[in-house]
C-alpha cells in the first residue's frame, strides 16, 4: 500500500499551493505525513526521480513533480533511464518501460 | 436544443509546452488543423461545450475515483500546471451550474456519474480550450472519464456515457457542443515518451471515423496496452463522442509528432 501514500504525496504537491509552499521550507516535514518506506522516503528526498519511476509511481503525477523541481524534459527522461539500468526494471504500475534504457526515443 | 458539434483532439502538454522542438512545418500544420475545428465549432454557435476529458490527478484521485464525473459549477479555473512549463497563461474559465445540474440528471438516467462544483482543469482541457478557445469566449462543462487509475470502466460504459451526453444534450434548449480529448497511442510520461503506434493509430481512426461501433469496443485494456501504451486507454473519450454524434468522422489532421510525445489529431464528426 506504500506506493499509494507515496503517490498521494505527489497528487498533494501537485494540486495544493500551501502543500507545496511548505514542501518548498521544510520537505522532511511534508513527507513526513505520509507512511512512507525509508527507500521510498529517501528517494522523495534526494530527489531520485529514477528510484520513484522504478518504484512504479504513475508517470502523471511524477512528470509533474520532476517539473515542481525545475528539472528540464530531457533530464526528467533521462534520469528515468538512468534509475532502470541502477534499480532495475519498473516494479508495479502501468508505466513500465517499453523501450531499452539505452534508446533515446524523443527528446 | 441539441448537439451542434463534435469532435476530438490531442491534448498532451507538449503540444504548447514544447512546441518549438517540433519541425515547425509538422507543428503550423497540427495547428492549422486545430484551427479548422474551431472554425467549424464556432460556426455551430455552441452556448455551451462539454470537453470530455481524462484527467490526470487536477481532480481525481485512488482515494476516491469516480469512473464518470461531469463539472457543475459556473466557474473553473486553470491549468493546474505550471505556467512556463506547459506554455499556456492561467485563465478563469465560465461554467453553467444550472445547465449542468440539467444535463447532469438526464445523463443519471442510465449512467451513475459523480458531479463536482470544484474542478480545475489541466492540460487535458487547457490544450484543447488553447486553440479552440483562444479568447476564453466559451461556457464550458467539463466532464471525465477515468483513464489512469486501473481498474477502468469498460468501453461499452464509456459509450454508454457518451450515449447519455447525446440524450442529455438533446433533452436541454441550450445549444451543445462535444469535443473529447486524449490519445490515441503514446507511452506519455516515460522514457518511452515519442513512441507513437501509427499504424494502431490509424486503424483506430478509421474505426472511429466511419463510427464502427462494434470494431471500437473491440479492443481490450490489455491489447491497448501493449500497442498503445496506458495513454492509449483515452480512447474511451473518442468512444463517447462518437456514440454521442453517432455520424461519420473527419480527420482534420494526423500525424505522429514524437517530441509532442503522440499522434497529433484533430477531427470533427457529423451529428446524426
Amino acid at each position: 500500500m506504500t506506493l499509494y501514500a507515496l503517490s498521494k504525496l505527489m497528487f498533494d504537491l501537485n494540486r495544493d499551493d500551501a502543500v507545496k509552499g511548505q514542501f518548498a521550507q521544510d520537505r522532511e516535514a511534508i513527507v513526513a505525513r505520509y507512511a512512507l518506506t525509508e527507500e521510498e522516503r529517501g528517494a522523495v528526498l534526494k530527489p531520485d526521480i529514477g528510484l520513484l519511476y522504478v518504484l512504479g509511481v504513475n508517470g502523471q503525477l511524477l512528470m509533474h513533480y520532476a517539473g515542481l523541481l525545475g528539472i528540464e524534459w530531457s533530464d526528467y527522461l533521462q534520469r528515468m533511464r538512468d534509475g532502470v539500468k541502477m534499480h532495475g526494471p519498473v516494479r508495479a504500475g502501468i508505466y513500465a518501460l517499453t523501450s531499452s534504457p539505452d534508446e533515446k526515443v524523443a527528446g | 436544443m441539441s448537439l451542434v458539434f463534435a469532435g476530438v483532439c490531442s491534448h498532451a502538454p507538449g503540444i504548447t509546452g514544447r512546441a518549438d522542438r517540433a519541425p515547425k512545418d509538422l507543428r503550423d500544420d497540427f495547428y492549422a488543423g486545430y484551427e479548422r475545428m474551431r472554425l467549424a465549432l464556432e460556426a455551430s454557435r455552441p452556448d455551451a461545450l462539454i470537453v470530455i476529458a481524462a484527467e490526470h490527478f487536477a481532480n481525481f484521485f485512488m482515494n476516491n475515483m469516480p469512473s464518470f464525473a461531469i463539472g457543475m459549477s459556473d466557474g473553473y479555473e486553470g491549468p493546474i500546471e505550471d505556467v512556463d512549463w506547459l506554455g499556456i497563461p492561467k485563465r478563469q474559465v465560465k461554467g453553467d451550474a444550472a445547465l449542468s445540474q440539467r444535463l447532469i440528471k438526464e445523463v443519471m438516467q442510465t449512467v451513475d456519474l459523480a458531479y463536482c462544483e470544484e474542478w480545475k482543469f489541466d492540460h487535458g482541457i487547457m490544450v484543447p480550450l488553447h486553440f479552440l478557445d483562444p479568447d476564453t469566449k466559451l461556457t464550458i462543462i467539463p466532464a471525465n472519464i477515468n483513464c489512469q487509475g486501473p481498474p477502468l470502466a469498460p468501453l461499452h460504459r464509456a459509450w454508454a456515457f457518451g450515449e447519455a451526453i447525446r440524450r442529455a444534450a438533446d433533452s436541454v434548449p441550450e445549444r451543445i457542443a462535444v469535443v473529447g480529448t486524449g490519445g490515441i497511442s503514446h507511452w506519455p510520461a516515460t522514457p518511452d515518451s515519442g513512441r507513437i503506434n501509427e499504424e494502431w493509430d490509424r486503424d483506430f481512426l478509421d474505426r472511429w471515423a466511419r463510427n464502427d461501433r462494434a470494431a471500437m469496443l473491440a479492443y481490450t485494456d490489455a491489447e491497448t496496452y501493449a500497442d498503445a501504451g496506458q495513454g492509449g486507454f483515452e480512447i474511451r473519450t473518442f468512444l463517447a463522442v462518437a456514440a454521442a454524434a453517432r455520424g461519420k468522422g473527419h480527420v482534420e489532421f494526423y500525424a505522429p509528432i514524437p517530441i509532442y510525445a503522440v499522434g497529433c489529431t484533430a477531427a470533427t464528426m457529423d451529428i446524426a
